[in-house]
């Protein structure tokens, strides 16, 4: 029980990993995007639509086509919209909060609009979307897995996304502290005026880390209906998990390491209220408040401790002109 | 390289700030961008319904005014919308970034429909309904004031932890729904008081949603004499211009921070109230519906301006009435009301750089 639990809670985790090493990664160059939810709704959504085309399409599936197609349509979609919140806020130079807050409806539209309607306007005579087969192809995990006991169960038994998720926080966590091209990308968002003076191209900075950070989190919602939910795509099904993402970062303090640990965490405490025995509905309800109440205690505990370790990057969510100096 | 001559590549255009803007310019701008947009998204819904673009406006226009029922119903959605706007606007132009008025509207929500549920029966309607009013405000108000406290005193970052709050506040009106529910264990509260109609805000005039209407017309009126004509409001320009400058006159940062969240909050409150006592009569998790999160965008857009936002509440709530109508219309999913706005945000939060910078392009090369 122990161990599907935590096998649960990093299936949990791992959407919410994504999400937050993407907003982690944007948040550096001091862009605080809140679109990173609806960002994740089109990155599912290009997936969805992606796998959805080529499976009307070819009569055969094949493997390595039925996964590389919906990655890239993944890619691409939640690419556009990191372009769309970089021109708005950094070349025109709009509040991020309320662009974020616009893409945001723009893309959980986008999500439920093209989730709703996708059959119809294919012209498809499916009842419903379905995509079970395409999701077989990012479910499939190592045959041996299920063997090894409880390890295999934990550490084993999950899909390649799953471990892209800890492979891409690695290797950001060791871009951000141990590359040139990281310290460049930290300097812009604590001090951009300062960036700027020693030379490094402040908004090219902004634009790169912020599609970056917009592509992982995309992943994070096609990992959630390819594998979470076996490629049934549900409206409002990703629910706030997008959020939870942004909670996290602070959580993780910046750092994507960190986030790893903060991701299974949270999958925990999101799936904790269906191992409480004798739990009723309401209590369930409850119990779901979890994962928020300790996001508010531990951003209170960190500013009251106020660690200069534990701080945001200076110039969040502020805007840099350089005529504005 | 025997050329001594520089040539200095001069860019195609180069920016420069205005430094003051005729206001029908700036007037003229947006309304551009707003024709901008409504085309696009014309385009957009042509794309996926192959109808005649024309006819796709017709069905938004009587989407949105076709029959008394809808044009009332339009009145009302831009009464709630306007409120939870003005609501925010003050922290808004304090530069507390609240995204936290989904769970305060609900806050207060709960708050009522819990007063009718449990009060119902016992006590005079006129007592109950004043017991409804101080009960959500105060519930509106208690959600605002706690993350403002811990803004005030340990700089506590406000975004997130009014965002937090939010489900909180949606996850205690799940677990009190629940509570509630009739029948038992439905999951879903009903109509409350259906037949005592207990705690219902009174209906004047047979006309449902008048009081709603102008309830939140006297709140704007009196939130923007409050802005600009009173000691507060001008306390709060002065720490959103720069906390510094409030600090060296002797304003009392903190103090204009909790306070200014306790009327935010304890508008979104009352809208909370006029939703449940007023509206739906009832309570569930989606009784705010998004307002908190586009009221922010509205009361951006009429630049913290109560009387505007009644112009930015009413394009916001037009275009999803209107994008509705051509959802259900040509069998589309009801959610493209949510692209068609996400489009036109799109197009005025960009506008607002051509009001405040001039674009320059290069000169043609003059021999």
């Amino acid at each position: 029980m122990w161990a599907e639990f935590i096998r649960r809670a990093i299936m949990q985790g791992i959407p919410l990993l994504f999400g937050s090493t993407g907003e982690i990664v944007t948040e550096k160059s001091g862009n605080l995007n809140l679109g990173i939810p609806g960002v994740m709704y089109v990155g599912g959504i290009g997936g969805v639509i992606g796998a959805f085309l080529y499976e009307q399409n070819a009569t055969t599936l094949n493997p390595f086509l039925a996964v590389f197609i919906p990655f890239m349509c993944a890619v691409i979609c939640s690419l556009i919209m990191g372009l769309i919140y970089c021109f708005l806020t950094v070349s025109l130079r709009a509040n991020q909060n309320v662009t974020g807050l616009a893409l945001t409806t723009f893309g959980v539209g986008i999500g439920n609009f093209f989730g709703g309607s996708l059959v119809k306007l294919a012209g498809s005579d499916v009842p419903s979307i379905n995509l079970t087969a395409t999701s077989s192809y990012f479910r499939a995990s190592l045959p041996f897995a299920d063997d090894l006991g409880w390890f295999g169960q934990i550490f084993l038994s999950h899909s390649f996304l799953a471990y892209l998720a800890i492979a891409i926080a690695l290797l950001a966590s060791f871009m951000l502290t141990k590359t040139r091209v990281g310290l460049n990308l930290r300097a812009v968002g604590e001090n951009p005026a300062t960036a700027d003076a020693a030379g490094i191209r402040v908004e090219l900075y902004k634009y790169v880390a912020t599609c970056i950070g917009s592509v992982i989190a995309g992943l994070g919602g096609l990992y959630y209906v390819m594998d979470y939910a076996n490629g049934v795509w549900s409206n409002d099904g990703f629910g706030d998990r997008g959020w939870l993402a942004i909670a996290l970062v602070i959580f993780a303090m910046w750092r994507p390491r960190l986030s790893i640990l903060g991701s299974i965490l949270f999958g925990g405490l999101y799936i904790v209220h269906n191992y409480i025995p004798n739990l009723d509905v309401s209590g369930q309800e409850l119990f779901k408040m979890l994962p928020y109440v300790v996001t508010i205690f531990f951003l209170v505990m960190t500013s009251i401790g106020n660690k200069r370790n534990a701080q945001p990057p200076a110039s969040l969510g502020l805007p840099y002109f350089r005529e504005e100096r | 390289m025997a050329d001594t001559e520089h040539k200095v590549k001069e860019p195609l255009f180069h920016i420069a700030k205005r430094s003051s803007i005729v206001w029908w310019k700036a007037w003229l701008i947006r309304l551009g961008a707003i024709l901008l947009a409504l085309i696009v998204s014309g385009l957009v819904s042509f794309l996926l319904t192959k109808e005649n673009p024309l006819r796709i406006y017709a069905v938004m226009i009587d989407g949105a005014f076709g029959t008394k029922r809808r044009l009332w119903s339009l009145g009302q959605n831009i009464a709630m919308l306007l409120c939870v706007s003005v609501a925010v606007a003050p922290a808004f132009k304090m530069k507390f970034w609240n995204i936290g008025a989904e769970g305060q509207v609900l806050a207060g929500g709960l708050a009522s429909a819990a007063c009718m549920i449990l009060l119902g029966d016992s006590l005079p309607n006129p007592v109950l309904l004043l017991i409804m009013i101080v009960a959500s405000i105060g519930a509106g108000a208690l959600w605002g004031v706690i993350p403002a406290i811990f803004k005030a005193r340990w700089n506590t970052n406000e975004t997130l932890f009014t965002l937090m709050m939010n489900y909180i506040a949606i996850q205690l009106v799940s677990f009190f729904v629940y509570k509630f529910s009739v029948p038992k264990g439905s999951g879903q509260v009903g109509i409350i008081n259906r037949t005592s109609h207990a705690g219902w805000l009174p209906v004047y005039f047979d006309m449902e949603y008048l009081l709603n209407i102008v309830v939140v017309l006297m709140i704007t009126f009196v939130v923007y004499v409050y802005l600009n004509q009173t000691k507060h409001g001008y306390e709060i320009s002065v720490v959103g211009e720069s906390e510094n400058t409030a600090r060296y006159v002797g304003i009392s940062v903190k103090k204009v921070i909790i306070r200014t969240m306790l009327v935010s909050g304890a508008i979104c409150g009352m809208a909370g109230l006029l939703l449940v006592a007023g509206t739906d009569h009832t309570i569930s998790r989606d009784t705010a519906s998004g307002r908190g999160f586009t009221a922010i965008m509205v009361a951006w857009m009429a630049k913290f301006n109560p009387f505007f936002m009644i112009l930015t509440s009413f394009l916001i709530v037009f275009l999803e009435k209107g994008a509705t109508e051509i959802s259900t219309e040509f069998g589309l999913n009801e959610s493209f009301s949510e692209i068609i706005t996400g489009i036109i945000l799109f197009f005025i939060i960009g506008c607002e750089f051509f009001i405040q910078y001039s674009v320059k392009f290069r000169k043609k090369e003059v021999a």
